[in-house]
């Protein structure tokens, strides 16, 4: 039996978080307004309705508060999801994610597992005021022990909410906040078929003149970019890493033997991030194969800037084409 | 409960209530070491070994009698002695660290022996004493200072979480893990659980400490906030923590707090059996302040004698945890001194296995260092691991020719 739904990202993450507290009694929705008002982008509304204010609680308010104890809830055997309101506010929890939630498997030689999600709406465009607008996953990739992840459309929000709280491991869950309600984005979702395995990347657009790699709301960007491309006779190849630790780059590796070029896109700025380890990983794999150097399109290595500007800052698909228009230039 | 011997003028008191109370200078001065610890302690045992009687704690305590005061005084000597041991141990180099906890055998003892088996505790990395009460094996414990382990014992067997270095972190992980308690429903009754976790008065400072006493005190979170107050933070004392004694702090919570001589095992144990039964019953949280000295340094790195007076340490040893019960058992006949000699022949024995163990404790493998670092596997870190172990091998047959 289908039962398709079109949902936005948003609600694709709402039913999501529902089957999987449906699913099992230990799933714990926890964060900063997260009952009653459904969360500040309404990610979990109705949810306290629903199953009560034990599992889908309120907290205090304070994110390493959030996060230590929803540590101790996963030692006492609870599957705790976690609600940052924006990733500028992540901080305060940093210690708990990086010393505690990251280590404790390792540091109890498995005896301890930490089946705990941290949803992270993250990215710019929204025109929000400062810790507001942010890309910090880069930071917790670099961290051992943690998942990261990051969606771009309501398919793998719907199942890869319900992937994530399954999983054994702690998870970083990035979501695109400014595509959280793009009517653009509904998608056509079999609620009740079988799960898309969320935490693989996948080639979303195939081409065969240059790779674009992209996750969250970067993915929406190449995909118009390469609509665009089109038009000037170029044919870009999307590739939606979804997992940003593990990386999984065998597509990308692929996909770059075929078309000898990488653009590597993100919002986040470039030292030390994403980008630069894609840049290096794919140097390593397939340099015999690269026709032009890695090129990466990326915010700039400054803090977020004020919002009237965020449309300068943000890699747009002007920028992407640019890149496109140096690789084949080599 | 006990009474709230320090009060604070509420508003409307008038001037002469808020001219009552002591100035600044008077509450540093009644923060420090030297300090009996105030009217407000809490105490069962004198150091001279006299019993105190408590109308409101003797309750508590009513079951132990000469036998089991003997058990508490061979597990303290116990455990000073592998402390002890283990401080040889990393002077001869055996040991890359240790943690001494000289001195506060009496807290961790007392309020360890108050738990039950389906209570769990949230150590920091002095607990060697409450390790012990919970039957972890202190062979196991030795892994993390000869840095062959980071925790060699199984949790939830023993009750007793792996230690944490990072300052304050496990007051949220207690607090979390308390709520769980709560919402399973195990809390209610006498045969309630409990969750205690454990802190020093260094990390009445950090916020996860403060934010474990928001969580636990707004979800009524069985948990008894148990803060062996040593004095020192390091070098730095407690008046550079705090401007009041810590245990008043809960008052600002909305949670009952007590101070009770951390040097006392007869007191830590009551207190500690009495905070635990409000937590079992859904009264909880508590907050115990032990209030006791670290005899020792705060780890091997450390030098105290550039930061503290020698009187200072004099004056603790007066009031040493072993020494009282001793005194106590002797004078009312309650052990002999056949008993004695035999506890110290068996906390000798007792060091020499653990110092032949360590002497031999094997080594990890080296791809030990890829092992759990995911519950579900990467194959990124799989990747790493072959390509170290064929790096390896290469040696082992490159050796061979």
């Amino acid at each position: 039996m289908t039962d398709l739904q079109k949902l936005t990202i948003g609600k694709a993450l709402n039913l999501g978080l529902r089957r999987a507290m449906e699913e099992d009694p230990k799933v714990l929705i926890m964060g900063e307004d997260v009952g009653k008002l459904g969360g500040v982008f309404r990610i979990t509304d109705g949810l306290q309705k629903d199953f009560g204010e034990q599992r889908v609680l309120d907290t205090p308010l304070a994110e390493s508060g959030i996060i230590g104890t929803a540590v101790g809830l996963a030692v006492r055997g609870f599957r705790p999801v976690c609600e940052i309101q924006f990733e500028g506010f992540i901080f305060p929890g940093f210690d708990q994610i990086s010393s505690q939630l990251a280590k404790l498997h390792y540091r109890t030689q498995g005896k301890i597992k930490m089946p705990v999600v941290i949803r992270v709406p993250f990215g710019g465009g929204i025109g929000a005021v400062e810790h507001h607008s942010e890309s910090p996953e880069s930071l917790f990739a670099h961290i051992p022990g943690l998942k990261v992840v990051s969606i771009s459309n309501a398919v793998d929000a719907y199942w890869g909410i319900q992937e994530a709280i399954k999983s054994d491991d702690p998870i970083l869950f990035f979501e695109p906040k400014r595509l959280y309600h793009s009517g653009a984005l509904r998608a056509e979702i079999d609620t009740s078929g079988t799960p898309v395995p969320a935490f693989s990347s996948q080639v979303v657009r195939e081409g065969t003149t240059v790779t674009v790699v992209a996750y969250g709301p970067s993915v929406k960007v190449a995909l118009d970019a390469a609509a665009a491309a089109e038009d000037e006779g170029h044919s870009l190849e999307v590739i939606d890493l979804r997992t940003l630790s593990p990386l999984d780059l065998g597509p990308v590796f692929e996909s770059v033997r075929k078309t000898g070029r990488l653009i590597a896109l993100s919002e986040a700025p470039s030292e030390s991030s994403l980008t630069s380890e894609i840049a290096a990983r794919v140097q390593q794999e397939c340099f015999y194969s690269l026709e032009a150097p890695v090129l990466r399109v990326t915010g700039f290595d400054t803090p977020y800037p004020p919002a009237k500007l965020e449309e300068h800052y943000l890699p747009d698909l002007d920028r992407v084409l640019h890149a496109v228009d140096r690789s084949l230039s080599w | 409960m006990p009474s709230e011997q320090w009060t604070h003028p509420e508003p409307g008191d008038g001037p002469a209530a808020v001219a009552a109370q002591p100035s600044p200078e008077q509450v540093i001065a009644g923060l420090r070491a030297t300090s009996e610890g105030g009217a407000e302690l809490t105490q069962l045992l004198t150091p001279e070994g006299e019993r105190v009687p408590s109308p409101q704690f003797d309750k508590y305590v009513d079951d132990i009698d000469a036998e089991a005061l003997r058990g508490l005084y061979r597990d303290m000597v116990l455990v000073r002695r592998a402390d002890r041991e283990a401080n040889a141990m990393q002077r001869q180099g055996q040991l890359g660290i240790w943690v001494p906890l000289l001195g506060q055998e009496a807290a961790q003892i007392g309020s360890g022996r108050a738990l039950r088996a389906n209570d769990m505790a949230f150590p920091s990395y002095r607990e060697h004493g409450v390790a012990f009460a919970r039957g972890v094996d202190m062979k196991d414990l030795l892994g993390i200072f000869r840095c062959t382990d980071h925790s060699g014992w199984d949790y939830q067997r023993h009750g007793f979480h792996p230690y944490t270095i990072v300052i304050g972190n496990q007051v949220l992980n207690a607090a979390g893990y308390a709520m769980g308690q709560k919402f399973e429903g195990k809390v209610g009754d006498d045969d309630g659980e409990a969750t205690i976790c454990y802190f020093g008065d260094g990390a009445t400072s950090q916020g996860d400490v403060h934010e474990g006493f928001v969580w636990a005190a707004v979800y009524d979170a069985p948990l008894v906030f148990f803060c062996q107050n040593n004095q020192w933070a390091i070098s730095e004392p407690t008046e550079r923590q705090s401007r009041l004694p810590l245990y008043q702090r809960a008052r600002g919570y909305g949670f009952p707090g007590i101070r009770v001589d951390g040097n006392d095992v007869l007191a830590c144990l009551a207190v500690s059996r009495w905070a635990l039964d409000e937590c079992r019953h859904g009264n909880g949280p508590v907050l115990i302040e032990a209030f006791t000295y670290r005899m020792d340094a705060h780890t091997t790195t450390d030098d105290p004698t550039r930061y503290r007076l020698s009187d200072e340490l004099e004056e603790w040893k007066l009031k040493d945890p072993i020494e009282r019960v001793r005194a106590f058992l002797a004078r009312g006949g309650g052990a002999d001194q056949a008993f004695f000699d035999d506890v110290q022949a068996e906390a000798d024995a007792f060091a020499a296995d653990l110092r032949d163990y360590t002497f031999n404790m094997p080594e990890p493998p080296p791809d030990r260092i890829f092992s759990n670092v995911y519950a579900e596997g990467n194959p990124v870190l799989d990747s790493q691991r072959e390509e170290f172990l064929s790096y390896l091998d290469g040696f082992a047959s490159a050796g061979e020719h």
